[in-house]
């Protein structure tokens, strides 16, 4: 197996990179959360007889999803191999390990893999007695039309949601409400992304997709899915109306008034001048709906390797959804006092 | 000679010659992949059968029923993945419905293939023509199904015909899973690497068998 490098990572072994990424992650949580098994990171302290708010999957899209562990985010991530799902068995050991005898919410993105091995996780923690409930994040707009919502794919939208229910994991005492109110945060949830350069493959340093230099892809999931159309490059001023139009087509019915989460997340490459410039032009563009920005995000959070690209996710709040976004969180991928 | 039954420790040795031929076919696998997917399915399975090989000479092998089903669990925890739940189901479910048996025929193939073939569309949630192992799988278990009654080496010759032929068809498919299913037509001609995998093992069951 050649082990070519021409993204020029700076890595150690390839076929290592999972295990060792993980490694370093558990060093920067600085001590509030602790590997368990094979590759499981979950929170040291933990609020006692408390539901348990579990996300996971492959790894590679760093800081998510095992970035987003700690006090008011997740209790605990189940971490799998570069762009792979955790297996059951690593499912399972997280599970064992952040259940506290009430239960835990499988939360995580919307893909194949991730499903069927979460479901197998939840059969496996079932033969030892814990309760599962399992909510999944499918806020890509481009990726399905709303008839089919159950066919988009998770991506940006999960860095609010799991932030919401992470709010709601420190309040509420039974499983079936942490697993209501991450139900509607999803619900609430919409994302448009866009690439215009590709990520590649730590394994084999190939790119993930191609694109001409010239065309960004709007619509775009993170791995490189076909997304709604090919357009020529443009302006950041032009692309956020477009990003926004897309939004605003969708079926989350926004009126005069309503108030957002506005997450501007960068796929990996993209720099925060470009998230930055883009946020300016988006602004304008909510408040003249009348749509109020309650707070913004700006990051990289949700990437893919050395992808370019840029989302926008935004997250309509009811009042119950605003007192758990209100709640401070602190995670080495989102921190809000 | 061929052999008209398998013990569970010829069980034990037919599954580690499909690991191995899948450990050397890993080029061809990863290669089919990269047509259609991100090029990792070798590599994975790789992983799975080097963690299968482990196992299986780890202990003394029970019953027929262990035997794959150590296969279907060293894979699951091996590989993650989609390929690691769907493999991993296969060997599994097919294992548990040869619960009991002392001897592998041709029937206890039929059993195996039809029980791990609904384990994976019940868990994938995938049909014949979407372009998945389920299309090299499913005409598999449906010919073993047809030839229980047979010896057990020309059953698994007419069910190694059938998977290849299954593999075969799925290049003219479009993809309905998976990132190959983002190409849409752009798949066409192009075999899907699960379907590979399968190939590769049920040949290895059928050259274990006839040798």
């Amino acid at each position: 197996m050649s082990h070519a490098n021409p993204a020029k990572k700076i890595i150690n072994n390839p076929l290592k990179c999972a295990d060792e990424l993980f490694e370093g992650l558990v060093i920067a949580y600085d001590g509030k959360a602790r590997r368990v098994g094979t590759r499981s990171i979950v929170m040291n302290a933990l609020r006692p007889d408390a539901p348990a708010l579990l996300v996971g999957g492959g790894a590679g899209h760093e800081p998510i999803y095992h970035g987003l562990v700690g006090k008011g985010m997740a209790d605990g991530a189940a971490v799998g191999e570069i762009f792979a799902a955790p297996p059951p068995d690593i499912v399972l050991e997280a599970t064992q390990a952040v259940n506290r005898g009430k239960g835990v919410l499988f939360l995580y993105g919307n893909y194949a893999g991730d499903v069927m091995n979460f479901d197998i996780g939840a059969e496996l923690a079932a033969e030892e007695g814990i309760t599962v409930k399992t909510v999944i994040i499918a806020d890509d707009v481009c990726s399905a039309p709303p008839s089919e919502k159950h066919k988009r794919r998770g991506v940006a939208g999960l860095v609010p949601i799991t932030k919401i229910a992470g709010g709601a994991s420190m309040s509420v005492d039974s499983l079936d409400e942490l697993a209501r109110i991450a139900q509607k945060a999803c619900d609430n949830t919409r994302t448009v992304g866009v690439s215009t350069k590709p990520g590649s493959i730590p394994a084999t340093g190939k790119p993930t997709f191609e694109l001409a230099d010239d065309i960004i892809g709007l619509g775009m999931g993170i791995h490189g899915e076909k997304g709604v159309a090919l357009i020529p490059m443009c302006t950041a001023d032009e692309l956020a109306v477009k990003i926004l139009d897309l939004l605003f087509a969708d079926d989350l019915t926004l009126n005069a008034g309503d108030e957002i989460v506005f997450f501007v997340n960068s796929l990996g490459s993209t720099h925060m001048m470009e998230l930055l410039i883009l946020l300016r032009a988006a602004k304008p563009i909510l408040e003249k709906r009348g749509i109020k920005i309650h707070q913004t995000i700006v990051d990289n959070i949700v990437t893919c390797q050395e992808m370019a690209g840029v989302s926008f996710s935004i997250t309509k709040l009811d009042a119950e959804l605003k007192k758990f976004w209100d709640l401070p969180c602190e995670s080495v991928g989102y921190t809000k006092l | 000679m061929p052999k008209a039954t398998l013990s569970k420790d010829e069980v034990k040795a037919m599954l580690i010659l499909a690991c191995e031929r899948i450990i050397a076919a890993e080029p061809m696998l990863s290669e089919a992949d990269r047509n259609l997917g991100d090029g990792d399915h070798g590599m994975g399975m790789e992983r799975g059968m080097r963690a299968s090989i482990e196992k299986l000479n780890a202990a003394e092998v029970e019953s027929i029923e262990k035997a794959f089903a150590t296969v279907g669990m060293a894979m699951m925890s091996s590989m993650g993945g989609a390929s690691g739940a769907i493999f991993g189901t296969f060997f599994r479910n097919g294992g548990k419905a040869l619960n009991g048996k002392e001897v592998f025929d041709a029937a206890g193939l039929a059993v195996f293939l039809k029980a791990g073939v609904d384990g994976v569309k019940q868990r994938g949630g995938a049909a014949i023509g979407d372009k998945t192992c389920v299309d090299a799988m499913e005409p598999a278990a449906n010919k073993a199904a047809e030839v229980a009654g047979d010896s057990l080496p020309e059953a698994i010759k007419a069910v190694a015909a059938a998977t290849e032929a299954g593999k075969e068809a799925s290049k003219a498919m479009v993809a309905k899973f998976g990132r190959a299913k983002t190409l849409g037509e752009g798949c066409i001609g192009f075999p899907d690497a699960g379907a590979c995998s399968v190939v590769v093992i049920i040949d290895a069951f059928r050259d274990f068998i006839v040798a």
